[in-house]
């Protein structure tokens, strides 16, 4: 033990600490001594050794991107591609005089000055031994030009690059997306996701539609290869290599001729058509016009093009059947109606007068219908056939919103439908408790009354109200909409089917169904609101038209389409499927700005199924359609 | 002019000079690396820069208080550091496997860094209380002090930092009279006890300590770091291969080249020469600190100030060591030189204090 120290005594005290002290001050010399013997022994002893390793040996490990996977629509025909391109690469930091030597160089092969200012700015931003690419796409006469002349260039050579390619540019780009350079952002998710160590040597990633939701499966695994090089940097010779894997090929579940003869009855109209598999959820053709150049974005847009894009009035960036929210008009009806069924607010039987307008009791308010003057006695085949504004007014009155709300929600409408692709919005299906919870404001009965003719709070896309339809077709199946149909593994060619996904199945009365639908065929029969797209069909189908109003018309006033302005004119939805006994297509249109569904929505849907079902083409625009469209139609038929 | 002084005064009165002047050099030369390691990035360099200004700012106003004030934040600092380590092993962000961050809204921190500061200012606070009787039991409570962040720290893993603060509270025990049998009897214990330690440790870890002592047998997995930092380091030779010429660095052979690794950048481009010239800066900001700590008054100021120059010396020789391929790779950075704002708030906050030591008037004669 020892002495106990009752009072303190400082100069002891300080003597023992300045003690341990020194023990230290020493101990440190010791270690820094220590690193100095390792450094004398690694500069100056081992300095040859090193030096040789630094100089001569360097393995570098180069990495081999795998080549990215196709894409085509289900029928083969490619939507992406790869080619392959030579380009001129410089190593700046084994090249002298690097403005004498780029002048030499464009005397032998053509170097742009935008060529230059590219170069330039790649050169500022990166490191002096890495290699960069200053002329791209070298021609056959180029690439041997190069050849006969290179030994006049050390540090400049030829890489070969691969090359992305949309041949169908416009009409997918909305589904296809592209690949675009990988930026900041990208890179921080890909190591957030660990999957930074595939993308060594990537230069792209898909940034939207399908190549940005199946990245993983078209990029494919990265290889490497152990390259052994000079103290110049030159490759001497391979090491080893682990070869790349390509990534896999994606077969969509489109159909391309179909989505060729959709873009065609569209003309130059805006708008969007999104046609589904009754049967499985398949997409079978997702226009949304204008469309947009994807080839345009894969190596950097330039600022005119995107301003020229970005700044159109008509939005062609803008995925209107996914992300567009439109009122659904009348094409709400049906749904309404099942509704009025399932929910015994109704029956089949009952029908009311019309006399052209409905008020609530006790509100002076009148709520008119299409049609001055009414449709005179309507039951609930009528109003569908007739679309009949009043007695859906009636109808909600008595359903009130929270039923409205909480029976159509089941077809999807108000919420995203899950499809294989990015970016989709939900839309909206009002509710007394959203309303409460987004305007802090109770619901009116006058409310219901607007969004039972698909108006008011009701906000639709085109996809939403296909997937609708599609459950109404198939008698209450919701399955799960999706773009691929397929993924061919790139190695063994093995195709893998992505099964359909059932969501959920509605259980709906099969006679509630059979009224709504056989009025839905009727529809499109004479006295029908689509008689004229329905007339002549070799195949019945049924449908519902629609009106999407843009601006509000004040009570008292007239719609009068003249008198407005061309963006402010009504959009034309339309909804149908086909043929009506047995649904093997559903499809939901929407015509931005040019009136009623009945005119202008709904030829769009007799041309789809006239193609679809009997292989037929507009006989004018034969002549426009390539080859495989018609080697197609001739599988069909 | 004479309000210009009056200012300038106010403002110097607390630093000493000697040492900020080491310091300062430090830094930009750390800067002139990391140009070069970053392939002539200025966002880094201009980043790195504010990283600088703030711990400068942070170093001034710790040595604008007096240590008594200090003093009083030991125990609060303490508490609030172990509260957080608890935090992080509750509800800490995991991170490549290890729960270290933990999520404020804003930002994240990491409790571990605070705990270099916290931990040997308790356990000086705690010996200056205890002063007068020195007995194996108060020793035994300073170890359990500092027993408890470690063990937090290990279990997140964070082997590196856990060994560095463990090792500035053993500075602590060291500097206030640990007596030289348990010293001894501590090293040997912790001898007998690798073998335990070997089978707690992560695979990981262990690899790192199996490349250690032989690189050569993965060089592209974990000796990788080791055998190109020691390229680098060996082929600079004694004269270097000049600034921004370094082809291990250049060519990104080099991994981590402007934090953890920044050194080998240093040694490759500037020789042994450039190390020496580094060396013997360190060693002066270190006889500065020893000097400070030699004249320290009360037996908190002189245990606080000699921790936090020995840890001091401890990062530089961890870190060198690493890089240098002769202890295991931990990822400590070399104060004052490495990228990141954290190590350099906390390197400085230190010295801030070493600065209020020595330049607040001494309140008990010695």
């Amino acid at each position: 033990m020892r002495q106990r120290v009752e009072l303190r005594n400082h100069p002891v005290e300080l003597h023992k600490f300045r003690m341990r002290l020194t023990v230290s001050a020493g101990f440190v010399l010791v270690l820094f001594l220590l690193l100095y013997a390792r450094f004398y022994f690694l500069q100056v002893v081992q300095q040859e050794h090193y030096h040789t390793l630094a100089e001569a040996n360097r393995i570098s490990i180069a990495p081999l991107v795998p080549y990215r996977g196709l894409i085509s629509d289900r029928n083969g025909r490619i939507l992406a591609q790869n080619y392959s391109a030579y380009t001129l690469e410089v190593v700046p930091s084994k090249i002298q005089d690097l403005e004498t030597t780029l002048n030499e160089l464009a005397a032998i092969i053509e170097i742009t000055p935008t060529d230059r200012q590219r170069f330039k700015k790649l050169l500022k931003e990166s490191k002096r031994f890495k290699s960069l690419p200053i002329r791209n796409r070298l021609t056959e006469v180029e690439i041997a030009t190069f050849a006969a002349n290179r030994y006049r260039f050390p540090g400049i050579e030829i890489k070969a690059q691969v090359y992305r390619q949309y041949p169908e540019k416009e009409m997918v780009s909305h589904v296809v997306g592209y690949i675009s350079r990988i930026n900041d952002q990208d890179l921080e998710q890909l190591e957030s996701n660990g999957e930074l160590h595939n993308y060594r040597g990537s230069h792209h990633i898909g940034k939207i539609g399908i190549e940005q939701s199946y990245e993983k499966q078209l990029h494919g695994i990265t290889g490497f290869e152990e390259v052994e090089t000079d103290a110049a940097g030159r490759s001497i010779r391979i090491l080893s290599r682990t070869p790349p894997t390509p990534g896999n090929n994606l077969i969509l579940t489109l159909d391309l001729g179909l989505q060729e003869i959709a873009e065609m009855a569209f003309g130059d109209r805006r708008g969007a058509l999104v046609a589904l598999d009754p049967n499985n959820g398949e997409v079978l053709a997702f226009v949304s016009k204008p469309g947009y150049d994807n080839n345009l974005f894969i190596g950097g847009i330039d600022q005119e093009s995107w301003n020229s894009l970005n700044n159109s009035i008509d939005r062609p960036l803008n995925n209107r059947a996914l992300r567009g929210v439109y009122p659904p008009g009348s094409t709400f009806k049906p749904f309404m109606a099942l509704a009025a069924l399932e929910l015994e607010k109704r029956t089949a039987e009952y029908s009311m007068s019309d006399p052209g307008y409905f008020s609530l009791p006790g509100v002076s308010r009148r709520y008119r219908d299409w049609k001055p003057g009414g449709h005179g006695r309507v039951d609930l085949h009528k109003s569908l056939v007739v679309s009949c504004d009043t007695y859906y007014y009636s109808l909600a009155n008595d359903l009130g919103i929270d039923n409205i709300h909480n029976f159509i929600s089941q077809f999807g409408l108000g919420r995203k439908t899950g499809i294989d692709i990015e970016g989709e919005v939900s839309g909206l299906l009002p509710s007394s408790a959203w309303k409460m919870r987004q305007h802090k404001q109770k619901w009116y009965a006058g409310d219901t009354i607007s969004v039972s003719i698909g108006q008011g709070y009701n906000l639709t896309t085109p996809l939403q109200l296909a997937f609708a339809t599609m459950i109404i077709a198939n008698n209450g199946k919701a399955y799960l909409p999706r773009l691929v149909k397929q993924i061919q593994n790139s190695q063994t060619g093995e195709v893998e089917d992505i099964p359909a996904k059932l969501l959920y199945s509605l259980n709906l009365k099969p006679k509630n169904l059979e009224v709504v639908k056989s009025a839905l065929v009727d529809v499109t029969r004479p006295g029908g609101t689509a008689a004229k797209a329905g007339a002549n069909a070799d195949y019945t189908f049924a449908g519902k038209t629609g009106t999407s109003q843009v601006v509000g018309i004040k009570q008292g006033e007239r719609y009068n389409e003249k008198l407005i302005n061309e963006r402010h004119r009504d959009h034309a939805m339309f909804i149908a499927y086909a043929p009506a006994e047995n649904p093997i297509i559903a499809l939901a249109i929407l015509v931005e700005n040019t009136g009623t569904g009945g005119s202008t929505a709904a030829p769009i849907a007799r041309q789809v199924f006239d193609y679809f079902l009997l292989g037929k083409l507009p006989e004018a625009d034969l002549a426009h359609l390539i080859d495989p469209i018609k080697n197609h139609v001739h599988d069909h038929l | 002019m004479i309000e210009i002084r009056k200012i300038w005064y106010y403002l110097t009165r607390y630093i000493d000079n000697f040492l900020l002047a080491g310091i300062l050099i430090l830094m930009a030369i750390g800067l002139i690396v990391l140009y070069s390691a970053t392939g002539g990035n200025i966002t880094r360099v201009s980043n790195q820069v504010i990283n600088i200004l703030i711990a400068l700012v942070i170093m001034w106003l710790v040595a604008n208080i007096p240590l008594q004030q200090i003093m009083r934040l030991a125990l609060p600092m303490y508490m609030l550091g172990l509260i957080l380590l608890i935090s992080v092993a509750l509800f800490g962000e995991i991170n490549n496997g290890a729960r270290r961050w933990l999520s404020i809204g804003v930002t994240r921190i990491q409790p571990s860094e605070l705990m270099k500061i916290a931990l040997p200012l308790m356990m000086a606070w705690y010996f200056d209380k205890h002063e007068i009787t020195l007995r194996l039991r108060d020793y035994l409570g300073a170890t359990i002090l500092l027993l408890l962040p470690v063990l937090l720290i290990l279990r997140q893993p964070d082997l590196g930092t856990a060994l560095l603060i463990a090792a500035s509270g053993f500075y602590v025990l060291f500097l206030a009279g640990l007596s030289w049998r348990i010293i001894v009897g501590l090293v040997t214990a912790a001898a007998a006890s690798l073998p335990v330690l070997w089978s707690v440790m992560h695979d990981y870890q262990r690899q790192r300590i199996m490349t250690l002592l032989d690189p050569s047998q993965d060089p592209l997995g974990a000796g990788y770091h080791t055998i190109q930092s020691s390229i680098a380091i060996g082929s600079g030779g004694m004269v270097g291969k000049g600034w921004q010429n370094g082809t291990q660095t250049q060519l990104d052979f080099l991994p981590e080249q402007s934090t953890d690794f920044i050194f080998a950048v240093f040694s490759e481009e500037f020789g042994l020469i450039g190390n020496t010239v580094l060396l013997l800066l360190y060693l002066l900001v270190i006889g500065r600190c020893i000097a400070i700590t030699a004249n320290a008054s009360t037996q908190f100021t002189r245990l606080i100030s000699g921790s936090i120059t020995l840890t001091f010396c401890t990062y530089i020789f961890v870190n060198m060591g690493m890089v240098s391929g002769i202890l295991p790779i931990v990822g400590v950075p070399l104060p004052l030189m490495s990228y990141g704002g954290t190590s350099m708030v906390t390197m400085l906050l230190g010295f801030g204090i070493l600065m209020s030591i020595h330049t607040h008037p001494k309140l008990v004669k010695t």
